[in-house]
C-alpha cells in the first residue's frame, strides 16, 4: 500500500493526520458550506453586509418556501425529471443492444463502428449545434422536452456503448457458446443470458447518465426556452433574474436544483464510482 | 426449446435461421446507429458544410466559399478565444496532479475515511451552473470571501471576474474544483489496484517517498492517468457553462473561448450568423480531432494487444 499506512507512523504523526483530515475537508467544501449557510439567512443579513458571518436568524422554512411556492422552480424540476428519466432509459436500452452486438459478434466493421461511437462521444457540442437545432425545428420539436430527450439519447449512446461493450467483453464467453450449442435463439441469449449479467453495468450507467443529463446546460439553452420545457439548470438563470441579488433565495434555489444528482450519488455511490472509473485499472 | 431445431437439416431451416449469427448484430445495432448517425455523425458534416455559407438560420443560405475562415483570421475576438482555449488546456491539466495529491492524502484506512472520500468527490456531482454561481459569489469584489480573506493580510479587495487579465484564470480555478475531484476518484481506484508486492520489494530496495512515487507507483497508475488526461482535455475544450454563468464572455469579451464565441455568434443577440459560427465550431472540432485521434490510437493499440 502506498503511501505507507498511517498506523505504522508515530503517534504524533497520526494525530496530526487525523486533525488535518477534517480541516482539509472543510476548506475543500468551503464554497458549498457558504452556500448552505446563505440559503438559511434572512434577507436583512445581506443588506446589512453580513455575508460570511453567522446568520442573525434561521430562515430555512421561509427561503425554501419561497423557492417551492413562489417561483417556477417546481416546474423546472419536473421538466428535468421528465427529460432525464426517459433519456436514461433510452440511452441504456440502445447501448445495451449495441454493446451486445459489438462485444459478442465478430464481423468486419466491428471495431470501426465501435470507434465511431467512441469518437462521436468526444466531439465538441458546438459542431453539432446548428444542424441539431435545425433538425429539431424541422421536426416541430423545438422547445419541447421530446426534442431534448431524443438528442440526449443519441449523444449518450456513444459513451454508453463504449461502456457496455467493454463490460460485455469481460463476461465469460463460453457461457454464450454453451447457450448456442443448446440452440437458444440469439435474442434469447441477449435477454436471458447476457442481460442479467449486465445488471451492475446497467445500474452504473443509469446513475451516471442521470447526473450528466440533469446537469446539462448547453443543450437546454440551445433547444428550449421558457418554463414549459426548460430543465432546472437553465431555469436557475431565469430564477436568478427574478430574484436578482437575493442571495439567500438564489442559494436555496441552487441547492434544490443540485439535490437530485447529489442524492443519486450518495444512494448509489458504489455504482456511480464503478461507472466513472471503468478502465482506471487493468 | 432446443429439441425442435436440432432434428431439422440446415436446408429446412429458414433463411433467417441459417444466417442468424450474421444478421443478429446488425439488428441489435440498428437503433443505436440510426440515432447516432442522425444526431451526431451527419451533423458534423453538415456543420462543416454550413461553414462555407452565409446564413442567418431562416432565409436563403448564400455560398461564400472560404470567406468565413478568411474573416476569422482577422477577428481579434477569435484570437482571444483561441488563446483562452490554450490557457484552459494548460491550466485545467493541473487537476491531474492535484487529484493525485488528494488521492495520496486520502489513501489510508482510518475510521470514517470512506465518508471523507465521498465528500471530497462531492463537487463533481454538482452541475457546472451551480459551481459557477457559487464561485462568482466567492469572487464578489467587495463582499466576496476571497476579498475578505485577502483583507486579513492587508491586500485586496480584488475583482477577479471584472479584471480582463485575471477573469479567465478565475473561471479555470472554479472548473478545477470538480475536475480535481474526478481525477482524485480515478487515482483512488488506481491506488487500490497497485501491486502491494512490488511496493514491498521496492521498500526493501530502499525506495521511499518521491522515488517510490515516481518509479514504482506512477507507472502502475498509467491507466488512471490516461483516463484523467482524456476527460480533462475534453472538459477543457468543452468549457462553456462556467463562462456563460460567471462572466458571459466578459469583461470586454476577454473570457471567451471557442465554444462560447461560437454560441455567441450563432445564437445570441449579437446576430444569427450560423455560417460564421459553424466555421468557429469547425476549427474547434479539428483541434479536438487531434486529441480524439490520439485517444483512438491508444485504444487501438490496447485492442491489438489483447
Amino acid at each position: 500500500m502506498f503511501p505507507r499506512p498511517i498506523q505504522t507512523a508515530s503517534p504524533g504523526f497520526q494525530t496530526a493526520y487525523k486533525t488535518l483530515l477534517p480541516i482539509s475537508l472543510i476548506l475543500w467544501l468551503l464554497p458549498l458550506i457558504a452556500v448552505a449557510i446563505f440559503s438559511i439567512k434572512p434577507a436583512e443579513d445581506f443588506t446589512a453586509g453580513n455575508y460570511w458571518g453567522a446568520p442573525s436568524s434561521i430562515e430555512f422554512a421561509h427561503n425554501y418556501g419561497q423557492v417551492f411556492f413562489n417561483s417556477d422552480m417546481p416546474r423546472y424540476m419536473l421538466n428535468s425529471v421528465l427529460i432525464t428519466v426517459p433519456t436514461v432509459i433510452g440511452a441504456v436500452a440502445l447501448s445495451a443492444m449495441a454493446g451486445f452486438a459489438l462485444g459478442i459478434y465478430r464481423f468486419r466493421s466491428n471495431l470501426l463502428l465501435f470507434f465511431m461511437f467512441v469518437a462521436g462521444n468526444f466531439v465538441p457540442f458546438q459542431i453539432l449545434m446548428v444542424p441539431v437545432r435545425d433538425l429539431t425545428l424541422d421536426m416541430g420539436l423545438y422547445n419541447t422536452k421530446t426534442g431534448l430527450v431524443l438528442f440526449h439519447i443519441a449523444f449518450q449512446t456513444g459513451f454508453c456503448t463504449l461502456f457496455m461493450r467493454n463490460f460485455i467483453r469481460q463476461l465469460p464467453f463460453p457461457l454464450i457458446e454453451a447457450a448456442r450449442v443448446e440452440g437458444v435463439a440469439e435474442w434469447r441469449i441477449f435477454w436471458y443470458v447476457v442481460l442479467p449479467l449486465m445488471k451492475p453495468a446497467l445500474a452504473a450507467l443509469a446513475v451516471l447518465i442521470f447526473t450528466f443529463i440533469w446537469n446539462d446546460y448547453f443543450w437546454a439553452v440551445v433547444l428550449t426556452q421558457g418554463p414549459e420545457s426548460q430543465p432546472v439548470t437553465a431555469g436557475i438563470t431565469s430564477f436568478n433574474a427574478q430574484f436578482r441579488a437575493a442571495y439567500h433565495l438564489m442559494s436555496a434555489g441552487s441547492i434544490v436544483a443540485a439535490l437530485p444528482p447529489v442524492l443519486m450519488f450518495f444512494l448509489m455511490q458504489k455504482h456511480f464510482i464503478a461507472g466513472l472509473t471503468l478502465g482506471a485499472v487493468k | 426449446m432446443a429439441t425442435a431445431t436440432s432434428t431439422e437439416t440446415p436446408a429446412d431451416r429458414g433463411w433467417y435461421k441459417r444466417n442468424e449469427i450474421a444478421i443478429t448484430p446488425w439488428l441489435f445495432l440498428a437503433p443505436a446507429i440510426l440515432f447516432f448517425a442522425v444526431y451526431v455523425i451527419i451533423p458534423i458534416f453538415q456543420s462543416i458544410g454550413i461553414s462555407f455559407y452565409d446564413w442567418d438560420g431562416l432565409g436563403e443560405a448564400r455560398f461564400v466559399g472560404v470567406d468565413n475562415y478568411v474573416e476569422l483570421l482577422d477577428d481579434s475576438a477569435f484570437e482571444v478565444s483561441l488563446w483562452n482555449n490554450l490557457k484552459w488546456l494548460i491550466f485545467y491539466l493541473l487537476a491531474i496532479p492535484a487529484g493525485l495529491f488528494i488521492a495520496l492524502f486520502l489513501n489510508q484506512t482510518v475510521t470514517g475515511i470512506r465518508i471523507y472520500k465521498s465528500l471530497f468527490f462531492f463537487p463533481f456531482v454538482l452541475s457546472q451552473v451551480v459551481v459557477g454561481l457559487v464561485f462568482s459569489w466567492f469572487y464578489l469584489p467587495n463582499e466576496g470571501l476571497l476579498s475578505n480573506f485577502l483583507g486579513w493580510f492587508g491586500m485586496g479587495p480584488v475583482n477577479v471576474l471584472g479584471d480582463p487579465t485575471w477573469a479567465t484564470y478565475g473561471i479555470i480555478a472554479a472548473g478545477l474544483w470538480p475536475q480535481t475531484a474526478y481525477c482524485m476518484i480515478l487515482y483512488l481506484t488506481g491506488l487500490n489496484a497497485v501491486d502491494p508486492e512490488q511496493v514491498e520489494a521496492a521498500r526493501l530496495d530502499g525506495a521511499r517517498g518521491w522515488k517510490m512515487l515516481w518509479y514504482v507507483i506512477i507507472p502502475q497508475l498509467k491507466p488512471a492517468t490516461f483516463i484523467a488526461f482524456v476527460v480533462t482535455i475534453i472538459g477543457a475544450l468543452r468549457s462553456f457553462d462556467l463562462i456563460s454563468i460567471m462572466t458571459n464572455g466578459g469583461p470586454f469579451g476577454q473570457t471567451r473561448v471557442l465554444s462560447f464565441y461560437m454560441f455567441e455568434k450563432a445564437l445570441s443577440e449579437y446576430g444569427f450568423r450560423m455560417g460564421y459560427g459553424a466555421a468557429i465550431a469547425t476549427v474547434l472540432f479539428f483541434i479536438m480531432l487531434f486529441f480524439i485521434a490520439y485517444f483512438l490510437w491508444s485504444m487501438w493499440k490496447e485492442e491489438k494487444g489483447r
